[in-house]
Parts: structure tokens; C-alpha cells; sequence
């Protein structure tokens, strides 16, 4: 047998779950895709005395989209995210980062908000959330609270959810008008881990102008990374490409990119550089 | 052997359209019960985690990684693995197209490759050679170079289309 021992409970609703995340007390992993931590557990890197099984529990598998937002269940596989043609229309941004996660058949298990309570740090949703200020729904038996994406991703592997709280549902806010959605990323092969990925957005004013810009990257730290001052140098100013090259430069010189055999920091940071200007530029070309 | 019992639990799926009734270990992977349980060694495992696609299967109907499922996660479930691809004796066009492009050479892979590659068709039946490398790219060959392998895609889109008679050991 290939995974390591644990204790398995298929609660058949919330309450029970956050029952059972409060009673095993840090003890315990939460299961519904299973693409992340099964891997985790295959390899040894985890081996979680207990594991609670939320595949049953009714009311979880839901996406609504619709003007005033998208919210997506912890119940949602990517692939049915990625099929959902009202999200494509209210998340764009969400629709555009999708495909590139892992491969199909990953993508046919694996949840939406299971690839950000896992946090990988080369994963594309969470630089998503980051981007789009999405708001994060945890449950537990001390009630409902609600973290913008700004405080959930505090680490490598890591969130801002306590060992009691279960991830239930991710809002993502209303998207607006004359705003577009950009997502670039380089990998070895399509489906790998990004080297480098961008998520990006451009909303314009009715005079053309730069009125809201939100530039997010993954695989260049622990966490996604926000490149705010990229974002306030393009407000107010016309979408051209020099403007955008000089954001992303901006941007690629203010990360701090790990160096591995993919890729130096040097790569890295150019590569962030270049992938920047061209989510950016998607961005602005995809506004109707 | 931990130093406890593993957990049982009832599962009941079908596989290749026949109904299995089993009590499996909670921690056995859905790969090792349709081996070494339900004992249809096709479904090959290589990595175990996730990364090279052999043990591919088609849950119902979308390609999945076996290894990464508990079987208790397939309850209910329709499965079909590579030995229900091929019916009374007549091989699946994608295994026919393969068998004619030569597509494999040790063929360790193929049971992913050919259920990967079913899928795609059920939804996709006309891809173009960049669909079919980008829906392949979750599997991995370390014999062929992946050429044959689209080829042999591209030779079961033909069968298809004219009415799944055997190319006859045309090269793609």
C-alpha cells in the first residue's frame, strides 16, 4: 500500500465536518479532490493521522455567477469551473488561469479552493484571488469568517486557516465594465508548475485612460505576490505597450524570485518582466 | 503492517459495465484495488503521484489519475479501464490507430495514453494535432518521443471518420 495510515471520516454535513476539525485538533486534513494531498501523502511529505472526507456533504459543488459576483463551493472541480460559461463571463480572470492548472485529468478532481487552501507557491489561483481581491469563506465551530486574499496566503504551504476551520466557499467580487482580464505563464511542458505566471487586470475610464489595475504573480516566493507600485504607476496614464513594459519593469524589479534548475533569479526576474507586459496587454485588448 | 488494523470500508463501483461489491482499506488508492483487488492488471502504475498518467481511467467518463483517488472516493462511480476499451474482440479505433502508426514501443505508458486519449474523442472527435498534444501532455512516454503516439491519435481520427475499418498498416 502506498499511502501512509490514517483514520477516515466522511462527515455528511458542515457542521459535523468543523465538529470533527475542532475535536481532532490540528490532527486532521481535509479531503476533496485529493490531487494535492494525496500527492503529499504518496510521497511522505504529510502523513495526517485523520483524514475527513467532505465528498459527501450536499451544497458544497455550487457556482454562482452572475453580475454581482462568482462565488465557487469548495465542492467545485476545476474542470467544472473551467466548462461554466456564465463564470467565463463574470470571472474572466478566473476562466483565463483554469487551463493552465495541472492537466485534464487533475483538473477533472481536483477543487478550486483545494489549490488555494494548499497555497502552492507556483499555483495560479491564489495570484488569482490576490488580483481579483477575493474574499476567502471559513467555517468552523466558532462561526463564519470571512479573509480577503490579501491576508490568506501567509507562507510557503501555508494560510491563514486555523487547524479548526474548513474552507468553504471563495467569492470573487463583481467585475465591472470596460475592465479586462490578461494570464501568462511559462512552464516546461503545459500543465507543469508556472516557472513564472501573471494575473493580471486593466479597467479603463471613459476617456481611455488606466482607472483600475490589479498585477499579481505566482512562482516568484513563498506566496503570490501584489506588485502595487506597478499598479500605481499606470493610473491615470493611456494603455500603451511602453507604459506597460515600464509597470512590468517596475514590477519585475521589485520581486525577489527563487533560483532553481528551471530557471536563475535573473531568469526569473526577467521572465516576470516579460510576462507582465504581455498579461497586461491581453488585458487591455480583451475590454469590449 | 501498521501496528493497528486498517479501517474497511464498503465500496460498491462498475468497471468495464460489471458491478464489484468490495470492503477495501480506506487508504488503498482506487489504482490498487482495480489491480490487485478487483485484478485487472492493466492499469499501470509508474509514479504513484501523480505526474506520469499510466494509470489513467476513465471515471464516468472523464480521465482521471487512479492514483491520487482513494477507491472509497469511487463509490458509485462507472469506471472503465484499458481492458473495456475494446469490445467483443474489436479494438477501440485510438487502439487500432495506434496499432497502425506503430505509436508505442515498450507500451508501459499505453493504458493512460489510450483512455486519456478515448476521452478526448468522446468530447472532441475531430482535434487538431495541437489539441491532441496539449490533452496528451499529462501522460508520459520515456520510449517514443511522443510523435507515434500523436500519430497513432491522428490515425484513429481517420478510422473514425471513415467508419472504423482498420487502416490496414498504413503509416501515418
Amino acid at each position: 500500500m502506498k499511502l501512509p495510515p490514517f483514520e477516515y471520516h466522511r462527515p455528511s454535513s458542515i457542521d459535523e465536518a468543523v465538529q470533527l476539525l475542532a475535536d481532532l485538533d490540528g490532527e486532521a486534513k481535509v479531503l476533496a479532490g485529493g490531487q494535492s494531498l494525496l500527492p503529499v501523502m504518496a510521497l511522505r511529505i504529510g502523513a495526517p493521522p485523520h483524514l475527513i472526507d467532505i465528498g459527501n456533504i450536499a451544497g458544497l459543488d455550487a457556482i454562482t455567477a452572475n453580475a454581482s459576483g462568482v462565488i465557487i463551493g469548495c465542492l467545485v472541480r476545476q474542470a467544472e469551473a473551467e466548462e461554466h460559461t456564465a463564470l467565463a463571463e463574470h470571472a474572466p480572470l478566473v476562466a483565463k488561469a483554469l487551463p493552465n492548472i495541472g492537466h485534464r485529468a487533475i483538473r477533472n478532481r481536483g477543487t478550486v479552493c483545494g489549490s488555494l487552501a494548499h497555497a502552492d507557491p507556483a499555483a495560479e489561483l491564489p495570484a488569482v484571488c490576490l488580483a481579483l481581491d477575493a474574499t476567502l469563506v471559513a467555517r468552523s465551530v466558532r462561526g463564519e469568517r470571512l479573509i480577503p486574499a490579501a491576508d490568506f496566503f501567509v507562507g510557503f504551504l501555508d494560510t491563514a486557516l486555523g487547524d479548526d476551520e474548513l474552507l468553504t466557499e471563495v467569492r470573487f467580487p463583481a467585475w465591472g465594465r470596460r475592465r479586462g482580464a490578461g494570464f501568462a505563464e511559462l512552464s516546461r511542458r503545459h500543465g507543469d508548475y508556472a516557472i513564472v505566471g501573471v494575473a493580471a487586470t486593466v479597467s479603463l475610464d471613459d476617456a481611455g485612460a488606466v482607472d483600475h489595475v490589479a498585477l499579481a504573480f505566482t512562482g516568484v516566493a513563498a506566496t503570490p505576490v501584489r506588485s502595487e507600485a506597478a499598479e500605481q504607476q499606470l493610473i491615470g496614464t493611456a494603455p500603451t505597450s511602453q507604459s506597460f513594459a515600464a509597470a512590468a519593469r517596475t514590477a519585475a524589479s521589485a520581486i525577489d524570485p527563487p533560483s532553481d534548475l528551471h530557471g536563475s533569479v535573473s531568469y526569473r526576474r526577467h521572465l516576470a518582466g516579460v510576462l507582465a507586459a504581455r498579461a497586461l496587454g491581453e488585458a487591455t485588448r480583451s475590454i469590449r | 503492517m501498521t501496528s493497528q488494523a486498517d479501517q474497511q470500508i464498503a465500496v460498491g463501483f462498475t468497471i468495464n459495465g460489471q458491478r464489484h461489491d468490495l470492503d477495501v482499506s480506506v487508504r488503498r488508492t482506487l489504482a490498487e484495488v482495480i489491480r490487485e483487488e478487483v485484478g485487472l492488471t492493466g492499469t499501470h502504475l509508474g509514479c504513484e503521484h501523480g505526474v506520469c498518467g499510466a494509470c489513467t481511467v476513465a471515471l464516468d467518463g472523464r480521465p482521471v489519475r487512479s492514483c491520487l483517488m482513494l477507491a472509497i472516493q469511487a463509490d458509485g462511480a462507472s469506471i472503465t479501464t484499458i481492458e473495456g476499451l475494446a469490445t467483443d474482440g474489436v479494438l477501440h479505433p485510438v487502439q487500432q490507430g495506434m496499432h497502425d502508426s506503430h505509436g508505442f514501443q515498450c507500451a508501459f505508458c499505453a493504458p493512460g495514453f489510450l483512455i486519456t486519449a478515448a476521452c478526448m474523442l468522446e468530447s472532441n472527435p475531430t482535434p487538431t494535432r495541437e489539441q491532441i498534444r496539449e490533452e496528451l501532455s499529462g501522460n508520459l512516454c520515456r520510449c517514443t518521443g511522443y510523435h507515434s503516439i500523436i500519430d497513432g491519435v491522428e490515425t484513429a481520427v481517420r478510422l473514425m471518420q471513415s467508419g472504423n475499418e482498420s487502416a490496414g498498416g498504413e503509416h501515418a
